[in-house]
């Protein structure tokens, strides 16, 4: 089966479902990102599938996307990973059910 | 005549392929591509054995003493008896150590070090894999290096190989930048970030004796000796060899290891520095072309390797005549001063191109180099200013 | 396009998705997740678009696993996850997934298969970004930029208090 769009949209959809299955069902703060990042991923697939399927000739405007999001993502990560660093260093354990006090 | 002995490998090849002449096309790429990793292979691991015993001979001669002279004709076959040693040694794996973390390790630093070979031109249409972003390529490829170094000291289960493995990540995560940081000056220039375009700008000759390549400029020359400090950083060779010095912290990542997974972190250290070494002779020194316009009947590949020895010497000339720096200083060293210099190349560069190319662009970029060197040179004065000495005499 | 290639690198990056999302182990989720961006990376190549993909294995294997990495070493009271899958949220991920699929299917202009391409040149890029996309280009650098400073201050020990 030579591969159709749709099925680079399945994979994608297969591939958020799980990042949103980690960030859902995990209690620990990592997996959560470990999550997120999963789900920035498949987004990032979904545009370049597209970029590449739709009509040509065209710009390279979904490739651009998938570059600044890639980007965009380290940034988010290093700050989603300092701030673990920082709370584990408060509560003295990454157990996110643990973080519910606003006080700090 | 010339002609033919450069490009008698080419024709090896096609005279190979032409057996498969009448096979589907997807079959032709995959020898295609099939003889170019054996010959990748069978190449680089013939000059990693041929390293490790010279190294050890010329590093004796500096210390005034033969190096392995007992196996073979001036101890040439040492690498024989040494690969018979690693390989019927007995394979010890700690019993708490992480099993399959632990064995993936050394697979995958050799994995990426033989990765990073692939890219390199070696000669006239001699580049294994010409991808159109072949230096990003290298540079992907040895950074995954990293999270191999940590499955390493991860898997071991053991505290020193733990520290270990977070020295030599930390310093191979502070010079990757001021490794990746002078190559833009370079691709800057030629403006393309494929090695054999940047090969093919440095052909030319000024006088017919002085070659184009980048080293010739000075903000070639200053960029070409960052890079090849950082990539004695990045391969874990003394002067910088913290991670894995013996008097410190036993070997580091590595210590958990026996026998033939010894030998591959080994062949893996060697097989980077092969890789940085044939990035810079690409990206400096003119890849396999000739230093003078009369020479250029010696084929390609001779070039190339000729200058690959020479870097390779430097590198054990190196390690035999430096200490070994604390961690400390290593990290200054990167980040205050190395990463300073390797912007200010990227500014010389642009000013040798808008200076026009010629003797009043070297000048002027000649001019930028020296005033940064000179500044970061008085802000990071480190001497001690001693007080003057007195003298006390016992009563 | 290859559809053997599609459908190999297909299952490995699902597999390792699979696994990052659903070890107990940390460390060996973390290890999974940098083999799915791997397969993520080869499905960019695999759809043309090379310098995406080389940015991928870059920037998310050679930084953001490490990192994370970095961070489990540094926060390792409990490298283990208690490994009750809870129920919610697989029930919550399943419907998601259903509704994408559905949408999938609904739409038959998603049926074509791909179109000849010229190649994008690592050249062509740049000069889309110098031109088209600078605002963009300069909005991330300093985006980075403030990542860094925040990161740096999020670790920092305070030193007065005690």
């Amino acid at each position: 089966m030579t591969p159709t769009l749709q099925l680079f949209l399945v994979v994608s959809a297969t591939l958020f479902s799980i990042g949103l299955l980690a960030a859902l069902s995990r209690r620990h703060a990592i997996f959560i990102l470990i999550g997120i990042e999963l789900m920035l991923a498949a987004a990032n697939l979904n545009f370049i599938a597209f970029w590449r399927f739709g009509p040509q000739p065209q710009p390279p405007t979904g490739v651009m996307i998938a570059i600044f999001s890639i980007a965009i993502a380290a940034a988010e990560a290093v700050v989603g990973l300092a701030m673990v660093i920082a709370v584990y260093r408060h509560y003295r354990t990454t157990n996110v059910d643990q973080f519910d006090q606003l006080k700090g | 005549m010339s002609d033919s002995l450069d490009q008698i490998f080419i024709r090896a090849k096609q005279w190979l392929l032409s057996w498969l002449s009448n096979a589907p096309d997807w079959l032709i790429q995959i020898a295609s591509s099939l003889i170019n990793i054996a010959a990748l292979l069978g190449v680089f691991l013939t000059l990693f054995a041929l390293i490790s015993v010279l190294e050890r001979k010329i590093l004796g001669r500096m210390q005034n003493r033969y190096g392995p002279n007992r196996v073979g004709p001036f101890g040439l076959f040492q690498p024989v008896a040494d690969g018979i040693k690693m390989l019927i040694k007995e394979d010890i794996v700690p019993a708490r150590a992480d099993k399959v973390v632990h064995f993936l390790a050394p697979i995958l630093i050799a994995a990426t070090a033989i990765l990073a070979l692939g890219i390199i031109p070696y000669g006239r249409n001699m580049t294994p894999f010409a991808i159109d972003g072949g230096i990003l390529f290298f540079f992907a490829v040895g950074s995954t290096t990293e999270l191999a170094v940590f499955m390493a000291g991860w898997g071991s289960n053991n505290k020193f190989s733990m520290l270990g493995a977070m020295r030599a990540i930390a310093q191979m995560i502070s010079y990757e930048l001021p490794l990746i940081i002078t190559t833009f000056p370079v691709v800057m220039v030629v403006g393309a970030l494929s090695p054999d375009a940047i090969v093919a700008a440095q052909n030319g000759y000024s006088f017919g004796v002085v070659p184009h390549w980048f080293v010739t400029t000075p903000w070639g020359a200053a960029a070409f000796i960052l890079f090849f400090v950082s990539g004695l950083v990045e391969s874990n060779r003394t002067p910088f060899d913290v991670p894995e010095g013996e008097s410190e912290i036993v070997a580091g990542h590595m210590t958990e290891y026996s026998g033939f997974k010894y030998a591959t972190f080994f062949m893996a250290e060697y097989i980077g520095m092969f890789a940085i070494s044939g990035l810079a002779v690409t990206l400096f020194l003119g890849g396999w072309h000739a230093p003078i316009h009369g020479l250029e009947f010696i084929p390609s590949y001779v070039w190339f390797f000729g200058k690959l020895s020479i870097l390779l010497f430097i590198y054990i000339w190196v390690r035999g005549t430096l200490p070994r720096t604390r961690i400390d200083q290593i990290m200054n060293f990167a980040w205050k001063f190395m990463l300073p210099m390797a912007f200010t190349c990227i500014i010389a560069a642009a000013v040798w191109h808008y200076a026009g190319r010629g003797v009043a662009g070297w000048l002027w970029s000649l001019a930028v180099l020296t005033l940064v060197y000179v500044i970061l040179s008085i802000l990071l004065d480190t001497r001690k200013k001693f007080a003057t000495r007195t003298y006390r005499f016992a009563e | 396009m290859n559809s053997a290639a599609f459908v190999v690198i297909a299952i490995l990056t699902l597999a390792a998705a699979l696994a990052a999302a659903s070890l107990p182990k940390l460390i060996h989720a973390a290890l999974n997740f940098a083999v799915a961006f791997i397969g993520v990376a080869a499905f960019f190549f695999l759809l043309g678009a090379e310098f995406v993909g080389l940015v991928q294995v870059f920037v998310y294997v050679g930084a953001v696993a490490v990192l994370i990495v970095f961070t489990i070493l540094l926060t390792r009271r409990d490298v283990q996850d208690t490994g009750k899958l809870s129920w919610g949220g697989a029930i919550i991920a399943i419907a998601v997934f259903g509704g994408l699929l559905w949408a999938i299917r609904k739409t038959p202009a998603l049926s074509i298969a791909a179109p000849q391409i010229e190649a994008l040149t690592v050249k062509r890029i740049g000069g889309v970004l110098m031109t088209d996309y600078v605002w963009p280009l300069q909005c991330v650098g300093l985006l980075l930029t403030a990542a860094l400073i925040g990161a740096l201050i999020l670790v920092m020990e305070d030193r007065e208090e005690g």
